[in-house]
């Protein structure tokens, strides 16, 4: 295998003046015009399908957006009937709950991370590299938890943490999280280790590194930007969980997606919005970094 | 260190088995220091696998392999002491070319400028210098593989393997660095093993040539001796010759006479194999003559031109000797379908005694 990954960009671009030239066939042969008609209807039903696809994706934020601005917004009206930032002094005050809860989100976010590579760096490696009779059995059991009914496992974690003394910690939470974490980041990891060239490694041992090193210095590397996103990837799940945080966390731990649905059972749907508008941030951050890291070549080995 | 006592590199009763799969079947070659040995073989026959073997990627079932007398057959590869250059290159994409080629010296701990020195000096010796903070992912092909030879020779090993690391080349690249690595191999005097399936590329650069069969060597020789005199039908077929016909050999007052069914017997003062005999040859053996010449060590087969291209320099023909299609070349001009006479020195055949097996084709 070389080294330079065959851009797949162009070979796409290529098919389309192909596609182009379809209806100009001669077999076919239509008229001009009914090809341009085809052409403009093609075009409006695009555009409409593009803009139901823009509504339910910015609807629901566009609305986010609207409660986050009205101080007094309530039925018949169909806007807000006054705006102001209240809500907002309110999230940001350096007392409110928001702030630690937004502090606590992301530290338990941060551990997650840690927990999930301690475990998907090695096990990644070992399921890419070596070959264990039960490579294809290990893999899906980190499969498992996503299969079951989550609220039912998480009730029966939470009683054994209880007797371990871990409900209501942090601990507790991060053991919660990672366990889902894991799921793709064992996964992506395994795809990452199993891109990088076997011969890659034997060079590197070769000329006198020991597997350690080798490990270090060309390996994890080379894999790093699969790691990367797996991190992302699970940093987003942590701070997004809500059912595990809720049955092992409360009422010591609150994190964002807790006081978010305190805020809106509360019918404070002001808070609720904001603090849903911080969700987003990390996570739209984020994603545009993965798609910087995650490339073809490793995605196409992911669960192989 | 004295190590001219022992071989630079001894196999001994080597086996490598994939699984249950038997690879190696007791392979033994022993290799002097400064030796340039290439292993020759068809895909699959196990050359590759030996190789891995000796680099310690690979492990052995069985057998010993010593280095200058020290048996490594169970160390780790880091240990042994060799570099290795790989057909894929190997070159690592997240270093630069200075990364590259240093990263022996500083697994060694040597000091970073003296490092940048050093690689200076191999970057100088290898036509790459300047090179030193360019990502090899922007090299040429040619240039990726003197990176590797670099990093390969960076270490001062005393055992350098070659891994086709010629094969992903374009051919007039290939031709250039056969010819570096050979003068490189004379200068620094390592020993190498290289292992390829280009025979003229073995031919002209090792001392030695092994070549493999299914996982055993079927023969060991300089290239001459490998070329003019194969061991086997298997060995004389991969060396290029690759026509056979039919002869029989009975002792006579004078030597022997070589009788060919459809052809005229001849006289030869040669020995060898008595009785059915099977000759392989090489299209350049062959000449055309008379089809009723008589000469005295030759054998002719009288055959019918059936085609006629002009390569450049000479004719090429194709003759037909019953059902059986010979390629010959000859410097005069031929009409075509005309009648001649397929002239094969018996010193330049390769005969074996024939194989009591049924479908052999018989000119």
């Amino acid at each position: 295998m070389t080294t330079d990954h065959p851009l797949t960009a162009p070979r796409v671009a290529g098919a389309i003046p192909a596609f182009r030239k379809l209806p100009q066939t001669r077999a076919r042969a239509p008229s001009a015009s009914s090809v341009r008609w085809g052409g403009y209807l093609g075009t409006i039903l695009k555009g409409l399908g593009l803009a139901v696809f823009a509504f339910m994706l910015f609807g629901p934020l566009a609305n986010l957006a609207l409660w986050s601005v009205a101080e007094r917004w309530y039925t018949p009206f169909k806007l807000p009937v006054t705006y102001g930032l209240r809500y907002w002094e309110v999230v940001f005050r350096p007392t409110g709950d928001a702030m630690s809860s937004l502090a606590t989100s992301v530290s338990i976010a941060c551990l997650t991370v840690v927990v999930a590579l301690a475990v998907s760096v090695p096990a990644g490696y070992a399921l890419a590299r070596l070959k264990l009779p039960l490579r294809t059995l290990l893999m899906i059991v980190f499969l498992l938890p996503q299969a079951f009914p989550s609220v039912a496992i998480y009730i029966n974690v939470a009683r054994v943490f209880y007797t371990l003394g871990l409900t209501g910690t942090i601990p507790g939470v991060v053991l919660v999280h990672a366990a889902h974490g894991l799921v793709y980041s064992v996964w992506i990891a395994a795809a990452a280790f199993a891109a990088v060239d076997r011969d890659l490694e034997l060079a590197a041992r070769n000329i006198g590194a020991s597997p350690l090193r080798t490990f270090f210095t060309i390996t994890l590397p080379l894999a790093a930007p699969g790691i990367m996103a797996s991190a992302i990837f699970v940093f987003l799940e942590s701070l997004d969980e809500f059912t595990g945080t809720f049955f092992v966390g409360v009422p010591q731990v609150t994190t964002l997606p807790l006081l978010l649905y305190n805020a809106s059972m509360g019918g404070n749907y002001q808070i609720a919005s904001i603090t849903a508008l911080i969700l987003l941030v990390p996570s739209v951050l984020f994603m545009l970094f993965i798609e910087r890291f995650l490339k073809a070549d490793v995605l196409s080995k992911v669960g192989q | 260190m004295d190590h001219s006592a022992f071989p630079a590199i001894d196999i001994d009763r080597l086996h490598v088995s994939y699984g249950s799969q038997p690879v190696l079947h007791g392979v033994n070659l022993s290799v002097a220091a400064g030796e340039f040995i290439a292993i020759l073989g068809s895909s699959g026959c196990g050359k590759t696998t030996l190789l891995r073997t000796i680099a310690g990627f690979q492990k052995a079932t069985d057998g010993a392999i010593r280095l200058f007398g020290r048996d490594v057959v169970n160390m780790p590869p880091e240990k042994r002491g060799m570099a290795m250059m790989f057909q894929s290159y190997a070159l690592w994409p997240h270093m630069t070319v200075l990364g590259n080629v240093g990263y022996g010296l500083r697994l060694r701990g040597i000091a970073r400028d003296e490092i940048r020195q050093r690689v200076a000096a191999i970057l100088k010796m290898l036509n790459l210098s300047g090179l030193e903070d360019r990502k090899v992912t922007n090299l040429s092909g040619g240039q990726r593989q003197r990176v590797a030879l670099g990093r390969a020779l960076a270490i001062e090993p005393e055992i350098l393997l070659l891994d086709e690391p010629l094969s992903n080349l374009d051919a007039k690249v290939r031709i250039q660095l056969r010819s570096e690595i050979k003068s490189l191999q004379n200068r620094l005097g390592f020993t190498a093993i290289h292992v390829t399936h280009d025979r003229e590329e073995a031919m002209t650069m090792a001392d030695r040539i092994v070549v493999m069969d299914a996982g055993r060597i079927a023969q060991i020789g300089s290239p001459k001796e490998v070329f003019d005199h194969p061991s086997s039908p298997f060995v004389a077929s991969f060396m290029g010759a690759e026509n056979t016909i039919a002869l029989d050999v009975r002792p006579a007052a004078d030597g022997v006479e070589v009788s060919v069914e459809n052809g005229r017997s001849a006289s030869w003062n040669g020995s060898g194999v008595m009785g059915p005999v099977t000759a392989y040859f090489r299209d350049d053996v062959a000449s055309l003559d008379d089809p009723d010449a008589l000469i005295d060590g030759s054998i002719i087969l009288p055959g019918r031109i059936t085609q006629r291209t002009y390569p450049g320099g000479h004719y090429r023909y194709v003759v037909a000797i019953k059902d059986r299609h010979f390629t010959v070349t000859d410097d005069r001009y031929h009409e075509l379908d005309r009648a001649v006479g397929l002239r094969l020195p018996l010193a330049s055949l390769h005969l074996f005694p024939t194989l009591e097996t049924p479908g052999e084709t018989h000119a």
